[in-house]
């Protein structure tokens, strides 16, 4: 089909109040890449460039009549999408900018559970700008707050300025306890390139797989520091406690990283189908690279909730080994089950 | 043989109608073409998002991208509404000249003599429609449908039911109210008891709906076939299985027009062909061939000779049936 070539890519932009967010828009918006976006806010607010392509939108979840709690999506993104891509020719890509207290779920899941904005548009990368002062605080109170970092592809982690060395470094380490496979940047004034936060294609998997190729390798390599996630100084980031504990309380969210060798196919797709809809509601995203026993490709599969996408990615390399990696980011999971559960699909 | 004459334009036709036996097409760009003794447009807005008809079918009323709402027909155009820099999202023509409009959360019906009168919801207004009879009007809305009756000071009326709908119609007798919903389904209320209607089963989500002559039937896209729902029982399809006219295995059903005397539909696909289905026999007249890309809406002249069609590629055109 052609339309898969002529998707419109679409980033999501979480954060809190006070987090960056409007100056990053507003540097989307100005700044000369030669790229046009059509960007849909909640109010028009703070955003000081006036623009035809700046939608604004009453965020409106719609819980699907499915008797699936966790299946929503944003109806009137779906109302928007449409009516913009009916004149398609006049932008690149779409940003959509999400109230401080908006939950990125039925945002991202709007873009693959409706037929028509699938059809459309593709999610490229939903970025969370965090505050580097306050997100202590934030995660005392809110849960969003949790949630924006751990549905994340991109963390920008702003104000740097405004903290100290070592309250720095234990934000981060918070973050990264919360989401082990975002991207972080260090910022002030919410200084990105913003070709790290546009055109990512995070939810591709296989490129996501291309650009970081590390980025599944879970707690175990970040200990070594020796990947890149990108920073705009050098981080020591080698001392966190990761996926399980981080130096900051109240957080709710964890991760679980899963290894194991080459999968048994008629065990593993059972398998990971009841995962996600027994678990669906507390998994907020699952990532992987599957070895699938006789299967020359790497098999690779990305989930929210119980929306689930795999797909062969590439052959596996002479002498790459054949290991299956499973990254589930969520609440109430448990370890043991899972890698217990995992192993035994194992061919 | 049926004759195609074709209007090729650029992006999408949002809405295709005759204005006193004009062909009018309203295209998302804001532009409002027309085939009146050759090719004319007028720009009327930035971007234009809804149309409909006013009552007595002479002019076109749409709503914008610019927050502001229009009368036109042939090269003139005027000014009937604005609500700010938010999209008007749906338009709604009523008796004695009102028209209803909705931004976000809002409603508004502005009255024949400029009146204008607003409605808050607590969701957005997804859907409008006016009622046949009497000064009326349904919201399709987040978990059911509004009826408010803008002449009085009456409390609305709530019909309930859980999901979200998006687009609203009232059966030309007045007494059914379908809603679409974001699910592959429609539902339908009977308004004098309040009775459900659930018309599921449909393997896309519904766009179009149109009522048969007298209202017997309700056709629909979101299929492979239109799918004809039978109301002329007092409980409407309760009970009933519906119609399936011109199923195709590739393709899927668009748009749909009922003709406005006989029990035969026109169906639009989304591979542009458009087809004439007569619903007794299921006999099929092919209007036109496939084109470059879905069919988007279609309406039949007075004289019931002709069909406009538009599609969401700018290939629209006249079919004359006679030929």
């Amino acid at each position: 089909m052609t339309e898969s070539q002529t998707q419109i890519p679409v980033t999501v932009l979480t954060g809190y109040l006070g987090s960056g967010k409007t100056t990053l828009l507003n540097r989307i918006l100005s700044e000369n890449h030669g790229k046009r976006y059509a960007v849909i806010v909640n109010e028009f607010g703070e955003i000081g460039i006036d623009n035809e392509l700046i939608v604004e939108s009453d965020e409106e979840i719609y819980e699907m009549n499915n008797g699936c709690v966790c299946c929503t999506v944003r109806g009137d993104l779906i109302r928007v999408v449409e009516g913009l891509m009916r004149r398609p020719g006049r932008f690149d890509a779409i940003v959509v900018e999400t109230t401080g207290l908006a939950d990125p779920v039925p945002v991202a899941q709007t873009f693959f559970m409706d037929e028509d904005v699938r059809a459309k548009t593709k999610l490229d990368a939903v970025v969370a700008l965090v505050d580097a002062k306050h997100l202590p605080l934030r995660l005392k109170d809110s849960r969003e707050a949790e949630d924006q970092i751990a549905f994340a592809d991109v963390v920008v982690l702003n104000k740097t300025d405004l903290v100290t060395a070592e309250e720095l470094a234990a934000v981060e380490a918070t973050i990264r306890a919360i989401n082990p496979t975002a991207k972080i940047h260090r910022t002030t004034r919410a200084g990105v390139g913003l070709d790290q936060v546009l055109d990512r294609g995070a939810f591709d998997l296989s490129r996501a797989l291309e650009n970081d190729p590390h980025f599944l390798d879970g707690d175990h390599d970040h200990a070594h520091g020796d990947h890149d996630h990108v920073h705009d100084e050098n981080c020591g980031h080698d001392h966190h406690d990761h996926g399980h504990a981080s130096p900051i309380h109240d957080v709710t969210v964890q991760s679980v990283s899963l290894r194991g060798g080459e999968m048994d196919p008629k065990k593993f797709f059972p398998w990971i189908e009841k995962i996600t809809q027994m678990e669906g509601p507390n998994i907020l995203r699952l990532k992987g690279i599957i070895a699938i026993k006789d299967d020359p490709d790497r098999y690779v599969i990305q989930g929210v909730h119980m929306i689930m996408e795999g797909d062969h990615q590439r052959p596996w390399k002479d002498g790459e080994k054949h290991e299956s990696r499973l990254v589930f980011i969520g609440r109430d999971l448990s370890t043991e089950r899972l890698q217990r559960s995992f192993e035994a699909c194992q061919a | 043989m049926p004759t195609v004459a074709p209007l090729d334009l650029d992006g999408h036709c949002v809405s295709a109608v005759f204005l006193d036996d004009v062909p009018h097409f309203a295209m998302a760009d804001g532009t409002i073409h027309r085939l009146d003794h050759g090719h004319k447009w007028q720009e009327v807005h930035d971007g234009l998002l809804a149309a409909t008809l006013d009552q007595p079918k002479t002019r076109l009323i749409t709503g914008g991208e610019d927050g502001k709402v229009f009368s036109s027909a042939g090269d003139t155009s005027y000014l009937l509404a604005e609500a700010g820099r938010k999209w008007i999202t749906s338009v709604a023509s009523g008796p004695q000249g009102a028209i209803a409009y909705a931004t976000g959360k809002t409603a508004f019906v502005r009255f024949g003599d400029g009146k204008v009168k607003e409605f808050q919801h607590p969701r957005s207004v997804e859907g409008l429609a006016f009622s046949p009879k009497g000064m009326r009007f349904g919201v399709a809305r987040y978990n059911g449908a509004t009826l408010h009756f803008p002449a009085t000071d009456g409390k609305p009326v709530e019909l309930e039911w859980a999901g979200a709908h998006t687009g609203i119609t009232f059966s030309p007798d007045g007494n059914f109210l379908v809603t679409t919903m974001q699910e592959n389904a429609l539902h339908g209320w009977k308004l004098s008891d309040g009775k459900h209607m659930r018309m599921s089963g449909y393997p896309a989500k519904v766009k179009s709906l149109s009522w048969s002559a007298k209202g017997k039937w309700l056709a629909s896209s979101g299929a492979q076939a239109a799918i004809v729902w039978p109301f002329s029982g007092k409980d409407g399809p309760m009970g009933k299985a519906p119609l399936e006219l011109g199923t195709r295995g590739n393709a899927m059903v668009t748009a749909v027009a009922c003709h406005p005397s006989q029990d035969v539909a026109a169906i639009g696909y989304d591979d542009g062909m458009v087809m004439a289905v007569r619903f007794a026999d299921l006999k099929e007249v092919l209007l036109r061939r496939p084109g470059k890309g879905a069919i988007t809406s279609m309406m039949w002249d007075r004289e019931e000779r002709r069909l406009v069609f538009g599609s969401e590629t700018g290939d629209c055109g006249v079919v004359d049936i006679a030929g």
